[in-house]
């Protein structure tokens, strides 16, 4: 079948790509026996799929990050503190996804509020690679990639803030979207740093992420920072082709170090994108380098503030002691390591004197970060760079050393930091490992890394 | 040497809006506990502030009635501490780019007309209430106050007195009432006062050491603590000591201020950009659409009273501390009644009147109009001023026409030379020891038989006739 010569209905979204739908029953069999990925954190009763609306995603399954608000299944942040919880009210995508006929088939697992990027930081253990079992899926939506991987559903939605839809995706051989900041409402996405947090969607093919996108996105009053914007067909958007398209190749995003194999396979694309109809060419983004301490300047300033709340008064965990200090001492050591770890460094970085040192330095080089981008695009339509340094790492590696841990986030960051969107499609695989190419475009530029990812999704179609 | 004192003052106002400042719940005093809250006032995790703009424009009314400089874009912040009482473990308020400032207010202090600054105005998000009777052993915490909206004003260190800080707050109160930007209830605590002072040499152009009091919602117990303070401060110093920095509680049923705890007062409140919503945006022609719809302010219109309509300096300050009073009596004004007597009526039966219905001028059922009317027939002889304070409370208990009122319980005033002798003779018959004072010599008597004489009428006899009759009948006897 021939994606460039039709627009295809819902029905044909759903038989595409051949492997068939599973059950309720399918995955929790999967999940419950020895070959489980703990990729739920819960999965749906059959009475809790609500009757839903007809739309493009009519009787679709779809799976949600843990950190998204549902009324009928708990939303844990994959926390201790939120154990349990239920939230009494729905997040907006979740209301859009029912309305297009989506049933939620369950909770995936994260790590802990986001934070992190390989699901080890989960309170409820930590994710396996349906790849490789004894390699990450990625994170922090590594729940999300892992069940879209292993075919338990095609499409979940994730949350990004640093890379955490893309990262997972290309570890575990899927497509994930992140949009631009204010396309999706964030209403019912328990914040982790507010200004960088996005949902995201994950799909087994661009087709399915992009359509998954489009029923999500859209302006909505309850959230200030969504914007009032039209949603594109995103789904027309992957079968458009990319002729005459100016691919960037930002030189910073192609380091030395990076393995000779990795370097191959991107070069491919490259070449992959030329036949499709592009121009590729190098362009700078000077202030790359610093994205990284910028960001974990900014996002633990923000998670700091976010994660205030979990206090232990009004819901969640809360460990009884005498006098209220005490309460809130032993309710707050029920977060997890890099939790805390990050709690702290934006305690420490927002506090009185070290303000301006840290945040505001990391406000400024944000400000420098997106006006890399903004001057990128004056030139080229998109970006083209891996999604990560490596394909996904072993289970355990880095869980001791978490500046290893943040660089796996190196290529990612930096869309976060300037709100625009961001893609990852499989690009072949490093010694049987799926490897991920990222696509980054302007504010609203989601059509063009759609439809660069559909050329080169065509293209290794094409090899087999 | 005399010692001064250096104050400031910040007043928390709780705005006149209908709903809370960033969601749909309505902003109500009392009711049930967490009766009237939702998932993004109680912080719940994933909801999202969204800004309810109607709240921008009464704080834009404040800030204008103070003179400020409006600034067209303002910045929400997030300032940080832990209490029960504040469910996102944060407040959102405007911290580097307030909303306003530099503005003045003047008001009659202890020493003539006094100018204080406003630094700032700016808009917050209130914290629930703790509940310390409700639980055995534990307190419950009520948040249907949670995220309703207040405004911020900082003064600059211009007051002098405890006594001037207590009129300056009453001029700001009656400021913000007349704008209408809040009901200034005190009960209720829609106005809170923390001051800052302390105490230097007279003349001395350093400032010394100061401390805060937090926490006090009455103008009377803000100069009772403040008064407390300085006498503190000036014996501290006057002993040769320092003056320590600390933050005190006033405590209103004791009188007195307690120091609180250290750790209370190290707040390192941690204050960023809220990054959940937009900043502020205002623009000139919202400005202007405010400061047209402002009324004229109290003091301005209380000197036009006296000018314009030559009232004592009495009347047109009473007058004027209410909107609601100025109105009534210059629509009274605008259907032709003498201004003087307007303002008497006002200020007298009328607000006699509300005092004891508990309304106000634009509550009372009794309108302009029918005033007007019963003031006409009192000019007309048809009935005596004291009949017509009658007329007044049945007015208001059962509406109609004065005239038909007066008709229908026969409160004419009695002009009939007739009945008006009968009732001169029968009260001199009756009261000889008056007569006799009267006659040697003590002619101020007379007042008080001419009361006799409407008292035997009724009310209704006319008040001149019946003096002129009393002094025939005992000059001629
Ligand atoms: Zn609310």
């Amino acid at each position: 079948m021939s994606l460039q010569d039709k627009v295809l209905s819902s029905s044909e979204v759903l038989n595409f790509g051949g492997s068939g739908f599973r059950s309720l029953d399918d995955i929790k069999e999967l999940e419950g026996g020895r070959e489980g990925l703990n990729a739920f954190l819960a999965v749906a009763e059959p009475e809790d799929l609500e009757a839903c609306g007809q739309g493009p995603l009519e009787g679709v399954m779809v799976a949600l990050k843990d950190n998204i608000c549902t009324k009928r299944l708990p939303t844990t942040c994959g926390s201790r503190i939120l154990k349990g919880y239920r939230s009494p009210y729905e997040a907006t995508v979740v209301r859009r996804l029912r309305r297009a006929g989506a049933l939620i088939a369950g909770k995936t697992n994260l790590d802990e509020f986001g934070m992190g990027s390989s699901t080890e930081n989960s309170a409820f253990g930590p994710t396996l690679n349906p790849v490789d079992r004894s390699l990450v899926p990625g994170g922090s939506s590594g729940g999300s990639a892992a069940a879209v991987a292993a075919g338990y559903v095609r499409m979940a939605l994730g949350s990004d803030t640093g890379g955490s839809v893309r990262q997972p995706a290309a570890f575990c051989g899927v497509v994930g979207i992140k949009p631009t900041y204010g396309r999706i409402s964030r209403y019912g996405l328990i914040a982790f740093a507010s200004s960088l947090d996005q949902i995201g969607t994950i799909g087994a093919t661009v087709l399915e992420a992009s359509l998954l996108l489009e029923v999500v996105s859209g302006h909505d009053t309850r959230d200030s920072t969504s914007a009032e914007k039209p949603v594109p067909r995103y789904r027309d958007a992957a079968v458009q082709g990319i002729e005459g398209m100016v691919v960037g190749i930002p030189t910073e995003y192609f380091p030395e170090q990076l393995d000779p194999p990795v370097r191959a396979l991107l070069d491919d694309a490259c070449e992959r994108l030329v036949a499709a109809g592009a121009e590729v060419r190098p362009v700078s983004l000077p202030h790359t380098e610093f994205a990284i301490p910028c960001y974990y300047v900014l996002a633990t300033a923000e998670a700091s503030s976010n994660l205030a709340r979990y206090d232990g008064v009004r819901f969640g965990a809360r460990l009884p002691a005498e006098g209220l200090d005490r309460m809130y001492e032993l309710t707050r050591g029920n977060f997890g390591a890099e939790v805390k770890r990050r709690i702290m460094l934006g305690t420490y970085v927002l506090s009185s004197g070290y303000y301006d040192a840290y945040y505001g330095t990391a406000q400024r080089t944000r400000a420098s970060i997106a006006h890399d981008f903004t001057a990128a695009f004056n030139e080229v339509d998109v970006l083209f760079t891996p999604t990560s340094p490596t394909p996904a790492f072993p289970l355990g590696e880095r869980v001791l050393d978490p500046v290893a841990m943040y660089l796996s986030d190196v290529f990612t960051v930096t869309a976060n930091l300037a709100g625009i969107p961001g893609l990852s499609v499989p690009i072949g695989t490093v010694g049987g490992l799926p490897l991920g190419g990222q696509l980054l475009g302007p504010w609203w530029g989601e059509s063009h890394i759609i439809a660069a990812a559909g050329a080169l999704e065509a293209s290794y179609r094409e090899d087999t | 040497m005399n010692w001064e004192a250096v104050i400031g003052v910040e007043i928390h106002v709780r705005l006149k809006s209908e709903y809370k400042l960033f969601c749909s719940d309505r902003a109500v005093f009392g009711g049930e506990p967490n009766t009237h809250i939702c998932p993004v006032c109680i912080g719940l995790p994933g909801a999202l502030p969204v800004l309810n703009s109607e709240i921008v424009d009464l704080a834009l009314r404040t800030a204008l009635a103070f003179g400020c400089t409006i600034h067209f874009e303002s910045v929400w912040a997030r300032k940080s501490y832990f209490y029960p009482d504040l469910p996102k473990g944060y407040q959102i308020t405007q911290f580097e780019h307030p909303l306003a400032t530099k503005g003045s207010v003047t008001f009659p202090g202890s020493k003539g007309d006094t100018s204080v600054k406003i630094r700032r105005v700016h808009i917050e998000e209130d914290a629930g209430k703790l509940l310390h009777d409700r639980v055995p052993r534990a307190s419950a915490i009520d948040l249907n106050r949670a995220g309703t909206a207040l405004v911020e004003i900082v003064t600059e260190p211009d007051l002098r007195t405890a006594a001037d800080v207590r009129l300056f707050l009453g001029e700001l109160k009656q400021t913000l009432e007349y704008v209408g930007a809040s009901n200034c209830n005190m009960e209720e605590g829609d106005l809170r006062v923390d001051a800052n002072v302390s105490v230097r040499r007279s003349g001395s152009p350093r400032l010394g050491n100061k401390t805060e009091i937090k926490n006090v919602n009455s103008f009377s117990g803000v100069e009772r603590a403040l008064s407390l303070e300085i006498a503190r401060q000036i014996a501290t110093l006057e002993a040769g000591s320092v003056v320590g920095q600390q933050t005190l509680r006033w405590d209103d049923h004791r009188e007195e201020l307690r120091k609180m705890r250290s750790k209370e007062e190290s707040h390192d409140y941690r204050y960023f950009p809220e990054p959940d919503l937009s900043p502020v945006r205002v623009t000139q022609e919202q400005v202007t659409t405010v400061l047209e719809s402002l009324p004229e302010l109290p003091r301005v219109r209380c000197s036009r009273f006296k000018k314009v309509y030559e009232l004592r300096d009495y009347d047109a300050e009473v007058l004027t501390q209410s909107a609601a009073n100025a109105d009534y009596f210059e629509e009274l004004v605008g259907i032709h009644i003498d201004p003087q007597v307007a303002a008497k009526w006002v200020v007298g039966p009328l607000q006699g009147l509300m005092n004891q219905r508990r309304e106000n001028a634009q509550t009372v059922p009794v309108r302009p109009a029918q005033i007007a009317a019963l003031i006409g027939l009192i000019e007309r002889g048809v009935v005596s001023e004291s009949a017509a304070k009658s007329v007044l409370v049945i007015l208001a208990q059962e509406g109609g026409s004065p005239s038909d009122i007066i008709e229908a319980r026969g409160l004419m005033q009695e002009q009939d030379i007739g009945q008006l002798t009968s009732w001169v003779t029968e009260v001199l018959a009756k009261r000889s020891e008056e007569v006799a004072r009267y006659r040697g010599g003590e002619s101020k008597i007379l007042g008080y038989l001419v009361g006799q004489v409407m008292q035997s009428s009724g009310g209704t006899a006319d008040p001149r006739l019946a003096r002129d009759l009393l002094i025939k009948q005992l000059r001629n006897e």
